[in-house]
């Protein structure tokens, strides 16, 4: 009876105590990937390249995701404004749904889908042909070659698309309000603008650092410790999306909590 | 001079190396032979601290190697991976000369891109290869690249790991020639794992047998012909039947 009982409390308190191991050693991690951003040597050449992969080739997804994304939202808080008359603040609506969720949200989570994989894959891939190894062994420490870089340039170019996706996501808004609903274009631009405050964009960005941070994070972490074989690697990509994703809409509360609770 | 001594190392319930002592003069080839999954790349890999032992020292010239200066201490090395490992997002040259174009080696672009073509024809490949990318060379072309790249930084010394695997006879041959060579040339201490009894007998001076996460036996290649180990003689005959057990 107290044999079961123990077995019993040991099954709980296992996967406990690997969760929080876990938690731990990609705390440790985390703290060891930014502790290289900070100490020389940099390598330039592979933030560039992470800036072109993580930003500049994100903006096309980014920039579909927030027009359709605006350009429904529009139409919905239309038709629920129209239950009690209130279709006039479709602009502000719009405007600071965007700004202060979607935009950031939904352009953290793309980014995921496509860059978190991708991370995961190059450096998982990596690591099972040894040439995680050979940096190593000519004297490059990957986590200052791999990893920092993609973490810095995940940090400091989530922003910028999160303020190209707010004014795209606008934009549709926009479209939509002027072609489908009648508003009047001026009038519509200047609600927007009269209504945002810097806090609605800025709030946004600050989400859209932590979300890009939370993305390399997690992809450098599932590839460096990628399992063998193409079937690891496979595992480490759909670990690094599904946590990726998970995290940034776990962050957006506690964020959200913290800028926005009264 | 490469000191283990007492070299411990399980992963999990795996015990892989079971007090490993072994000594390898500077200048000389050994050649670490022994059956898959016997711990030969987690010797080599402990050596240059990809692997931490559980317990044992690892000395190089009499300094442990987990208290070196890290940069120095690898810098030391060069090593020619079982797969060759070549980074696949950079060129051949930008390969070879990877250890030349940062940290404290580092030089001029054009003068790293002429020592990697210089390094490139000493492994027999001409400098038409130098732009084109890993992927596109085959499997024997990829092994003479990862050998240029360990060999770029006129290391003291090198470390091998399975170099034929995968290769036909003929370029299994070359490579063999390409080290034993190269090595000689170089003055470099030389460390390399097989189980291809062409390369034992064209690379060591010296070879070394692993079974049981112990090195079971050393001497030289002559010595491995005449011993009456039965561990020794099933392995380099290639036997089935003897005291390796052929399920494993």
């Amino acid at each position: 009876m107290t044999n079961a009982l123990s077995g019993f409390l040991a099954g709980l308190g296992r996967p406990v105590l690997e969760f929080l191991a876990l938690i731990g050693r990609i705390t440790l991690f985390a703290a060891q990937a930014v502790g290289h951003i900070f100490r020389p040597p940099f390598y330039w050449r592979e933030f560039g390249q992470a800036v072109m992969q993580i930003g500049w080739f994100s903006l096309p997804v980014v920039g579909m995701t927030a027009i359709f994304t605006g350009g429904a939202l529009a139409l919905q808080i239309y038709a629920g404004g129209n239950r009690f008359g209130a279709e006039a603040v479709v602009p502000q609506i719009v405007a600071i749904g965007m700004a202060r969720e979607l935009g950031p949200v939904l352009g953290g989570l793309m980014v995921a889908a496509r860059v978190a994989s991708s991370i995961a894959a190059e450096i998982g891939t990596m690591k099972v042909t040894e040439q995680i190894d050979a940096l190593t062994t000519l004297s490059t420490n990957p986590m200052k070659y791999l990893v920092a870089p993609r973490i810095l340039a995940a940090t400091l170019t989530l922003p910028v698309l999160v303020a190209v996706g707010d004014s795209i996501g606008i934009m549709g808004g926009w479209l939509v309000g002027v072609t489908r609903l009648d508003f009047n274009s001026a009038t519509y631009l200047k609600n927007t603008v009269d209504f945002l405050q810097v806090w609605d964009v800025g709030s946004g960005l600050v989400k859209g650092a932590a979300f890009g941070f939370i993305v390399a994070l997690m992809g450098c972490w599932h590839g460096m410790n990628s399992g063998r074989g193409a079937q690891g690697v496979g595992a480490a990509t759909k670990a690094a999306v599904v946590a990726a994703s998970v995290l940034i809409l776990a962050a957006n509360y506690l964020l959200t909590e913290v800028f926005f609770s009264a | 001079m490469i000191e283990l001594r007492n070299v411990h190392k399980a992963f999990g319930p795996n015990k892989v190396l079971n007090g490993v002592d072994l000594t390898i003069a500077r200048g000389e080839s050994m050649v670490i032979i022994g059956g898959s999954g016997t711990g030969k790349s987690v010797m080599l890999k402990s050596v240059l601290g990809l692997v931490t032992p559980d317990s044992g020292s690892i000395t190089l010239d009499g300094q442990d190697v987990t208290t070196h200066e890290r940069d120095a201490f690898l810098a030391r090395f060069g090593m020619l991976f079982q797969g060759a490992a070549l980074f696949d997002s950079m060129s051949v040259w930008e390969n070879v000369a990877f250890r030349l174009l940062r940290g404290r080696l580092k030089r001029p672009k054009a003068e790293a891109r002429e020592i990697a073509i210089e390094k490139l024809r000493r492994v027999g490949l001409g400098p038409q290869v130098a732009d084109l990318f890993p992927a596109e060379l085959s499997g024997g072309m990829q092994k003479r690249v990862g050998l240029a790249r360990a060999i770029a930084a006129e290391p003291e010394i090198i470390f091998f790991d399975e170099p034929t695997t995968g290769l036909d006879p003929i370029m299994s041959g070359v490579i063999n020639e390409l080290i034993r060579e190269i090595v000689t040339e170089m003055g470099a201490t030389a460390m390399t794992i097989t189980h291809d009894m062409t390369s034992v007998r064209s690379i060591a001076d010296k070879v070394a047998m692993l079974h049981g996460g112990v090195v079971r036996w050393t001497g030289s290649v002559a010595e491995m012909d005449a011993t009456s180990d039965p561990y020794v003689q099933q392995f380099i005959h290639g036997r089935a039947d003897g005291p390796i057990p052929s399920v494993r």
